[in-house]
């Protein structure tokens, strides 16, 4: 095993230092900020509202969107500004992982917008903006069930790291690194998982433990940034 | 909601009092806030605040090839990102015309004031130079995106180092940095953007100032060696539909040179 | 989780029942409030197996039985009986399209309103017109409005300032008191509807401006305890400032 100690010298299992902090952006009905170390995500929340073009709307549900970018200067090699097909992707996982928490339902022909901007990124992108998106939610005051939570997981050689460095990601000795982000509604349910690298069965069903655990963690941390809100009351 | 009657007629009743609805005079610019460092990986960045409005701006280095007519020198490419985070009105797809045209400003306002010395960004001439891309991102908009814009454009050039060079590849090395500073010359632009409602002329309005106005000068100032006597006037952008009379635009001419004296004063980095 | 109980003495101008309340807890959604069969989930909160649970953001409030929560964030949902302030957007063939920051369409038809309507509809009310209005009938999400009755029809004059309709109900006060208090101490006019819109009237500029200030600062400290006696406060340290 080749790597036994962690390049920024973390315990295997623990986060780089999280920061989260909600009502960043004065404009939006909600909003949030989530800092896994040098990553930084914010996310504001607008609606429920009216949905125009009218074919777009759902007599059933609200349509969930979500919109993730990156700032062109949050990557030490510029990111030409406008959507990718990254991008684009991420912002459909992520309203994956949003979705099932959501009263849906309740807020029929309308629209909920979700903006998640990285203003800094060393991986874990998109898990630091679905923390920040989900305490945007329920500071939007939006009917859910509960909150999400997300973490990285890695395979490094043959360890099993929480939160993933980008120095990480680029590990290449021995098997190399594998990447896995990972999510969860507060009940345990998994409503994020994606997956790059190679990995064997059960070392996959230990990341998913660990992931899980890792994300009771982070779930404080969130419930502690929306209560925070009542100091300020 | 869009701006009602009622309230644009009262803007115009509390203006002809010499008064706002946030208990400003028509001159005053409400706090402004400068924050250095706020991307790690930017040559460069910062977070301005004129009051609520927020933006976030960073300068990035790489090497490109220069423009035919200019082979030594430098390029700069200014992007503006009405992010649809900052408010209702902005929807995600390509930049709006908004978008485009706040870029341009900021864009001539830093070019005409010569505050970016060019010729000291040639690598080898008519093969490599350093493009500078500077990139602005409303956080949240309520009001004056343009002098919160360029005011972030210029103090994140200001505070931007060269990155690192790898002469052997030619390439800049991504995310590591010197200690050297962009070469920039003392002549930083200030730009004051002065909106006109009735026949009022008032700075830095709140979104629904701004939506109550019907024209707006934007004027860029620079003073090349750092003296008041060298004041010159860079780049101006009338906009929306309103007109302006003569004595109006001097008026306004006067008070640009006035303005950014002060807003000079005013800015502090933090 | 154990719940606090104390008994708060009202202010005499407040009702005479007292109340047993709970220290309001901020709560996030999913986490349980109360737990027991005899409580009953009210408003933002849901059933699940023992305990009462958060569906919302806001404060945990707990009256009797009744376990609600008090949001303090979100959009305005409408309920029929409201009485909101709105923005003419457009004027159709038969009525006028009301814009009231609320996530449904509301529309004002001709047969609500009061007076006897010839000719073009737009001298009567035009875009960018404010209105108050009550909410009539919500149908399928769209929401139906009425301008007849006491107290509603065109604004004029004075300004719109925007407040989160969950804010409402402090702005306004058990039975009014605390608008009442900054009309009497301002001077001015004041219609807050609820959908968060305020419409405010002032003789001078400056009572304008106070109440604003006034209405801000309770917006900002809604739920804390004694909030009356700080607005009050509030209005004698701006006699004093002059």
């Amino acid at each position: 095993m080749t790597y036994t100690k962690r390049l920024d010298g973390r315990k295997f299992d623990e986060t780089r230092e999280i920061e989260a902090k909600v009502g960043v952006v004065k404009n939006a009905d909600g909003s949030a900020l989530f800092r896994f170390g040098d990553t930084i995500a914010i996310a504001a929340v607008y609606g429920p509202k009216a949905l125009h073009p009218q074919h777009l709307r759902d007599p059933e549900r609200c349509v969930l969107r979500c919109n993730y970018d990156m700032l062109s200067f949050s990557v030490a090699e510029r990111k030409k500004p406008g959507p990718t097909r990254r991008s684009q992707e991420i912002s459909k996982v992520t309203e994956w992982a949003l979705s099932p928490v959501i009263d849906l339902e309740n807020y029929s022909n309308t629209v909920i917008d979700v903006h998640i901007t990285v203003l800094q990124a060393n991986a874990s992108t998109r898990c630091a903006g679905i923390n920040a998106a989900a305490m945007a939610l329920a500071n939007a005051g939006v009917s859910m069930k509960e909150l999400v939570s997300s973490v990285s997981i890695g395979k490094i050689d043959r360890k099993k790291v929480v939160d993933l460095s980008k120095e990480e990601e680029d590990y290449e000795e021995g098997e190399g690194a594998t990447d896995i982000p990972l999510g969860f509604t507060k009940s345990g349910d998994i409503c994020l998982m994606q997956l790059d690298g190679k990995i064997r069965a059960e070392e996959l069903k230990e990341v998913i433990r660990t992931g899980k655990k890792a994300c009771k963690e982070i779930y404080e941390i969130q419930k502690k940034a929306l209560e925070a809100v009542g100091e300020e009351i | 909601m869009k701006i009602s009657n009622l309230t644009k007629d009262r803007i115009r009743e509390f203006l002809a009092e010499g008064k706002r609805f946030d208990g400003r005079k028509p001159l005053d610019f409400r706090k402004i806030e400068i924050e250095t460092g706020v991307s790690k990986f930017a040559e460069g960045s910062v977070r301005v605040k004129i009051g609520d409005t927020e933006v976030v701006a960073g300068v990035k280095l790489d090497v490109t090839e220069p423009y035919p007519d200019s082979e030594d020198e430098g390029t700069l490419i200014t992007t503006v990102e009405l992010l649809p985070l900052s408010s209702p009105k902005y929807e995600p797809g390509p930049p709006r015309i908004e978008a485009i045209e706040l870029a341009r400003i900021v864009d001539r306002g830093i070019r005409e004031s010569g505050l970016i010395d060019f010729s000291k960004l040639c690598i080898e001439k008519g093969e490599k130079v350093y493009g500078v891309f500077v990139d602005i991102y409303s956080i949240n908009d309520a009001g004056n995106l343009i002098d919160a814009s360029c005011l972030a454009a210029v103090s994140a050039l200001q505070i931007a180092r060269m990155p690192k060079y790898d002469a052997k590849k030619e390439k800049v090395k991504h995310g590591e940095f010197t200690s050297e500073t962009l070469p920039l010359t003392k002549a930083a632009p200030i730009t004051v953007t002065f909106y006109k409602i009735g026949n009022k002329i008032l700075v830095d309005p709140t979104e629904e100032e701004d939506e109550a106005s019907d024209g707006r000068v934007s004027i860029a100032l620079s003073k090349k060696t750092g003296k008041k006597e060298d004041i010159l006037i860079n780049a101006v952008q009338k906009g929306k539909t309103g007109t302006f009379k003569e004595e109006e635009l001097f008026k306004i001419i006067d008070l640009a040179v006035e303005k950014a004296e002060e807003l000079e004063e005013a800015i502090k980095i933090k | 989780m154990s719940v606090d109980k104390k008994t708060v003495k009202q202010k005499s101008e407040e009702t005479e029942t007292e109340k047993i309340e709970v220290k309001r807890k901020i709560t996030i959604p999913g986490e349980k409030i109360v737990s027991g069969r005899d409580f009953l989930p009210g408003e933002g909160t849901i059933r699940e197996g023992e305990d009462i649970v958060a569906r919302r953001f806001g404060l945990a409030d707990i009256s009797g039985r009744l376990v609600k929560i008090i949001p303090l964030s979100g959009t305005y949902i409408p309920r029929t009986g409201n009485i909101v302030i709105g923005r003419v957007e457009d004027v159709t063939f038969n009525g006028w399209i009301i814009d009231l920051k609320a996530p449904y369409s509301s529309f004002l038809s001709l047969s609500e309103c009061s007076r006897y309507i010839k000719g073009d509809l737009t001298e009567y009310y035009n875009i960018g017109d404010i209105l108050v209005c009550k909410v009539f009938s919500i149908r399928n999400k769209s929401i139906d409005l009425t301008i007849k009755g006491r107290g509603l029809g065109k604004l004029e004059r004075g300004q719109i300032i925007y407040i989160n309709s969950n804010k409402v109900p402090r702005v306004i006060g058990r039975e009014g008191s605390m608008i009442r208090i900054i009309k009497q101490e301002t001077g001015c006019e004041i219609t807050v509807g609820q959908n968060g819109v305020v419409w405010i009237l002032g003789n001078k500029i400056e009572d304008e401006l106070r109440a604003k200030e006034a209405i801000s600062f309770i917006v900002s400290k809604s739920y804390i305890e004694g909030l009356t006696d700080k607005v009050q406060d509030f209005f004698k340290n701006k006699k004093e400032e002059k």
